[in-house]
């Protein structure tokens, strides 16, 4: 049964919030581990004792993410089991496993390499020092692949069945879990945006080092580092990002129209580039979408179908639906939907009743209509469409930041190379500015991915509105403050430890 | 320096290796001591308080098995069609 409209939104928010927070360290863990590992490299290889200062002072400012973000994500778990009890149950193991997996890969992993890595230094060899330093990047990566494996599930659901009986999805194949396209890409496309980030926080808190004209020698070695990885990982981000944008348009184009506020389906559809959405614009209307806009012609169709002249579904092709292109129109889905989930209704009421020829009947029934389930708790079909405004300012947020990351690690790693890094001001200040553009951009990547699938918590299978569990609406509001004021308070407390730290400096190692 | 690989060494060795590994290390945290207190604090918030207080597992407290779950859901889920 659907739950209230504010019991819905609350238990969104209350994720949304936790998601976001939670969203805050692990993209720096995710990076930073790798950075040290590469830092850590070179103090093995060359003997330089200069370079294991350096090594140690960005793992002290690791080890306080990591810590402060430590079981941050675990609220999550707390979440799905009291307000998302009725999608926890529905994606049965299928979630459970890669989520038990993640567990004990992290704590396994966090309980003996990241001791060694900070403990170890004079207590093993500098080859299982760093062994173990790689082996917490590694897996701290790892870590990641597991919930993004979960998330890409529920993105695109593969590789299960639906058991009438249990209502549990039950996993059938684990390799196409394991290799599920959107898994996958967003899995890359994730932990590539945590280095892009992790090196933006070195080179940008090394440029404070450069403005303040101290420590430079260590501030220069540092940003040649992050530049370098900086601006391999950045290319890697944009050709994952660019595959994430061909899986969301094989499998959620509604989405894929959102972040783009594209309306009328088109050949040859262009990307805007930059653009102002018009607020009065609704599904079906002939207003146009946007007060203006610069459009890349051309650019959509090749990002979504990797050829410039395919058609891309515009919103109101996908609600109405658009016969020429085979478009099925959500009012359509939803019939569909509904006829599966009153066959699942008298499929379970005839096998009470032990009648199991009609039982079996249902039940065929039922298969054949299981695709569009979901629809059929939709009351209208804009109902299936995601927030644009949202989706397409948070699209182009990341996008648009995500190019000036590179632009900025081209021009960091020039002029370190060529030593004129500490007299390039206003690139000194760039980089320490664009440091918290780097969490903008990490959050806005969030919300595109995660406001651009709604209503669906499971994509066409469960709609938010029907994965509430039946609890009282105050309860989660009350929640909601208190992780508010508890993640808050945590990120003020990583700020000051981090500015204090960064105030010592790496002599202070 | 030459260190013994943890490897190589006897078991009894090995337990006093892995206890000194942490023992030092706690004992020789600078900013260290902070976070470990941060850590304890939000543990204690977060499992003592928060899930305590306000996050029962739904399914678990609500039902006492499977099938009682299963059948729950399948309500929920085919009450729409009615």
């Amino acid at each position: 049964m659907e739950h209230s409209a504010l019991l819905v939104d609350w238990s969104r928010a209350q994720f949304a919030l936790t998601a976001l927070y939670h969203w805050l360290f692990v993209p720096l863990t995710l990076g930073l581990t790798f950075i040290v590992a590469i830092m850590e490299t070179i103090y093995v290889k060359t003997g330089d004792e200069k370079w294991k200062t350096i090594t140690k002072y960005w793992m002290g400012l690791l080890a306080i993410n990591f810590a402060i973000g430590l079981a941050t994500g675990i609220i999550m778990e707390f979440e799905f089991g009291t307000n998302w009890s009725n999608y926890s149950w529905i994606v049965g193991d299928i979630f459970g496993a890669p989520l038990a997996i993640e567990g004990l890969m992290a704590f396994f992993m966090e309980s003996t390499f990241f001791a060694v890595m900070f403990f170890g230094w004079n207590k093993v060899s500098k080859k299982m020092h760093l062994t173990s330093t790689w082996l917490v990047a590694i897996g701290s990566n790892l870590s990641a692949l597991w919930i993004l494996l979960a998330n890409g599930w529920m993105q695109h659901p593969v590789g299960m069945y639906f058991n009438p009986d249990t209502a549990r999805n039950e996993m059938q194949d684990f390799s196409a879990i394991f290799f599920n396209p959107n898994g996958v890409s967003k899995f890359l496309h994730t932990i590539s945006s945590g280095y892009v980030l992790a090196s933006l926080f070195v080179i940008g808190i090394s440029a404070w080092y450069l403005l303040k004209k101290r420590d430079l020698q260590f501030a220069r070695r540092s940003m040649l580092v992050a530049a370098s990885f900086g601006l391999i990982t950045s290319l890697f981000m944009l050709t994952t990002g660019d595959e994430a944008a061909h899986q969301v348009a094989l499998t959620q184009p509604m989405k894929l129209a959102a972040m783009e506020g594209l309306y009328r389906g088109e050949d040859r559809a262009g990307i805007v580039a930059i653009g102002l959405l018009d607020t009065t614009k609704e599904i079906g209307d002939e207003v146009e979408p946007f007060v203006f806009s610069f459009e890349i012609p051309g650019a959509l169709s090749f990002l979504g179908y990797h050829n410039l002249n395919a058609f891309v579904p515009g919103l109101d092709d996908l609600v109405y639906g658009n016969k020429k292109h085979n478009i099925m129109s959500v009012k359509e889905k939803m019939v569909e939907g509904k006829k599966a989930i009153t066959a699942l209704g008298e499929y379970k009421q005839y096998k009470k009743a032990g009648d199991m020829p009609h039982a079996m009947a249902a039940l065929k029934l039922f298969e054949a209509n299981e695709k569009y389930m979901g629809y059929g708790y939709l009351k209208d079909p804009k109902d299936a469409v995601p927030s644009v405004a949202l989706s397409f300012y948070s699209f182009h947020t990341m996008v648009g930041l995500g190019t000036w990351f590179i632009l900025l690690f081209i021009l960091v790693l020039y002029f370190t190379m060529t030593n004129e890094m500490h007299n390039k001001k206003w690139l000194l200040y760039a980089s320490l500015f664009t440091l918290p553009f780097g969490y903008v951009a990490q959050e806005a990547g969030w919300i595109t991915a995660e406001v651009g699938r709604q209503p669906w918590a499971i994509q066409d299978m469960l709609p938010v509105g029907m994965a509430t569990s039946n609890v009282a609406t105050t309860s989660v509001m009350i929640t909601f403050w208190l992780f508010a004021i508890l993640f808050t308070g945590l990120l003020i407390a990583e700020v000051k430890i981090m500015l204090k730290q960064i105030k010592i400096g790496p002599e202070g190692e | 320096m030459e260190y013994d690989s943890p490897m190589k060494i006897n078991f009894s060795k090995k337990i006093r290796f892995i206890y000194d590994l942490y023992y030092d290390g706690f004992v020789n945290m600078r900013v260290g001591k902070t976070l470990w207190i941060l850590i304890f604090m939000k543990l204690f918030i977060l499992f003592v308080i928060i899930k305590w207080l306000f996050f029962p597992d739904v399914m678990q407290e609500n039902f006492k098995t499977d099938k009682a779950r299963s059948a729950y859901i399948l309500q929920q889920l085919t009450q729409e069609s009615k």
